[in-house]
């Protein structure tokens, strides 16, 4: 806990993922729209290859963040760097290179699936064969469609394919699966892992935890603007619960201190009938044995796997908002 | 660092793109969207058409004004026609879609890919030009082909008549789509802006029928200006520069403005 907070301070750099070459650099990011500050300091580093998680809940500056980051906003302070490149000063390689996919946009209802597809081809030197993208989206049988026709799901695919017809090395897809159903998400975080396989790195804003979790090798905690932890999902939450936690229903009953005394233990809570304990190092074995040595067994027994969700209520004091969240 | 940019700037293509198939890929879907909701083209050019051929086989139409110099009322109506095919496309046919790509994130969208979102203006530009110069055209073949109307004293000062007239609407056309917040209220400040300026164009009451004071107030408004020129180039030969400054004038402050208040999101 209290190296989460030391975090919380100073910029995080945290570990760089193998392969090595930046793809995304933010360097002290800071933007304000008149005395509402969005973002007040933000740094991070994607790794080419990577599909990185900007999580946060709304209002946090995710959006802001990112809006900077490819140069449709100009930051007050700080720098950027794409494959090297300055967002403004070589605006035009940045957009063949950066292939974008902002929250909620629609399209034109009357316009064919292929009519869009082929349009945006044609702002690229070297684009993507529509064919094989639709193929790869799941969207070939509906090329000769009307895009009112599309569902939630397809519509978000044809927007992702937007994204990436002209080929990008970095795609950055802000709030793709907000709205779809769980299938249609499932579908699409398939999609991502897949088109990280051939090679685009990927920057991922979400306020979904599940799928920070599911799909991203390391996530950045934005809240009020600034990162609070930047680390594995994994590490993230494993750090967040400050150990592991057993749950389990003692056949007698037992005074707390018989396990708050143990090293590993640094908490024991009771729900109701059970017994809840957190803390480190081998915990079950310990509380089993010291259970044992008391003449009670322990039933029931469930390890809780602290997730991400919990790192983030730890970091931030809050829930992630219910708009659209898997329960 | 540097030398990981310098060489990846090598790598990169020239920052050229196939600018002229792109715009023309813009235009495309432009004119198929026009063509698949055609409400507007209908207003813009079906409209007009209609009237021509109703007031056309009107026998009253055709009767001279009484102290007009021997002005037909038909003849009168021909420009107001043009004049109101235009109104109507620059009003709801031009601004409508620009608002609607703003509405639904694709000037927004655009604004991440290599082409700048002008283009789509752009682009709606060209299309609704192209429906207007054919409505003009229309209007004015089938007026004087099946009803008798003069053919044009001075063809150049009809062309730039009509031009300064797309002009100065064009540019009105923009000022809406950069004040409107949504598509629905592109239908009601068109609307709403329609009858004044149809007023003072003479469509109840031709301009040559109207008071002294109305028919002064009609010379500086857009529609009036832009019916007066066209009817001295059908008339008389090349119209006078008032009504031509006019339409040049409100070309210049429409478009000043609608460049002042466009939003692109």
């Amino acid at each position: 806990m209290p190296t989460l907070e030391s975090t919380a301070a100073v910029p995080v750099e945290a570990p760089v993922a193998i392969g090595g070459r930046p793809a995304v650099e933010v360097a002290h990011l800071r933007k304000a729209y008149g005395t509402l500050v969005a973002v007040d300091d933000v740094s991070f580093t994607v790794t080419e290859g990577e599909i990185f998680g900007i999580l946060g809940p709304n209002g946090a500056g995710k959006t802001t963040a990112v809006e900077c980051a490819i140069g449709l906003r100009r930051p007050d302070t700080g720098t950027i760097r794409l494959l090297g490149l300055d967002p403004h000063a070589d605006r035009e390689k940045i957009h063949e290179i950066v292939g974008v996919q902002l929250q909620s946009g629609a399209l034109p209802a009357k316009l064919r699936v292929g009519e869009i597809l082929e349009e945006y081809r044609s702002f690229y030197r070297d684009p993507a064969d529509v064919g094989e993208l639709l193929d790869v989206l799941g969207l070939a049988a509906k090329r000769g469609d009307y895009y009112r026709s599309l569902s939630g799901g397809q519509r978000q695919r044809l927007s992702v394919a937007l994204a990436l017809i002209g080929q990008p090395r970095i795609a950055v897809l802000d709030e793709m699966t907000t709205g779809l159903d769980p299938q249609a998400r499932r579908d699409t975080w398939e999609l991502i892992e897949h088109i990280r396989d051939r090679g685009v790195t990927i920057v991922l804003v979400t306020h979904f935890m599940e799928e920070a979790e599911r799909l991203c090798d390391r996530v950045a905690l934005i809240d009020h603007g600034r990162v609070v932890a930047l680390d594995t999902p994994a590490r993230l939450a494993a750090q967040a619960r400050g150990g592991k936690t057993v749950r389990f229903l003692p056949s007698a009953p037992f005074g707390d201190r018989l396990l708050a005394d143990l090293p590993e233990v640094s908490r024991v809570e009771r729900e109701g009938q059970h017994v809840v304990v957190t803390g480190t190092g081998e915990l079950v074995n310990a509380v089993i044995l010291a259970l044992h040595a008391s003449g009670v067994t322990a039933r029931d027994v469930q390890l809780d796997s602290s997730n991400l969700e919990d790192a983030f209520v730890k970091l931030t004091g809050k829930n992630l908002d219910s708009k659209g969240a898997p329960a | 660092m540097s030398s990981l940019s310098q060489s990846l700037s090598l790598a990169l293509p020239s920052p050229r793109t196939p600018r002229a198939a792109a715009f023309g890929q813009i235009v495309r879907n432009a004119a198929r969207l026009v063509w698949r909701q055609p409400t507007n083209m209908i207003g813009s050019i079906g409209l007009p058409v209609v009237l021509t051929i109703i007031f056309g086989e009107l026998p009253s139409f055709h009767q001279p004004l009484p102290g007009y110099g021997g002005l037909i009322l038909f003849d009168a109506y021909v420009p107001i026609i043009m004049v109101l095919g235009l109104t109507m496309l620059t009003l709801l046919g031009l601004p409508g879609p620009l608002v609607s790509y703003r509405e639904l994130g694709i000037l927004r969208r655009l604004s991440t890919t290599p082409v700048p979102p002008s283009w789509l203006l752009a682009a709606q530009v060209v299309v609704q030009l192209c429906i207007a110069l054919a409505g003009l055209a229309i209007v004015n073949i089938v007026s004087v082909a099946a009803f008798g109307a003069p053919v044009p004293k001075s063809l150049g000062g009809l062309a730039l008549s009509c031009l300064l007239a797309i002009g100065g609407l064009f540019a009105l056309g923009l000022l809406v789509a950069a004040l409107a917040p949504t598509a629905n209220s592109v239908n009601a400040i068109g609307r709403l802006a329609l009858i004044p300026l149809m007023f003072f164009a003479g469509l109840w009451l031709p301009r040559a029928l109207m008071p002294a004071v109305l028919q002064d107030i009609s010379n500086y408004t857009p529609l009036g200006a832009a019916v007066e020129a066209i009817q001295d180039s059908v008339q008389t030969g090349f119209p006078p520069a008032a009504p031509l400054l006019v339409l040049a004038g409100y070309t210049l402050v429409f478009a000043f403005l609608a460049r002042r208040f466009f939003r692109w999101e």
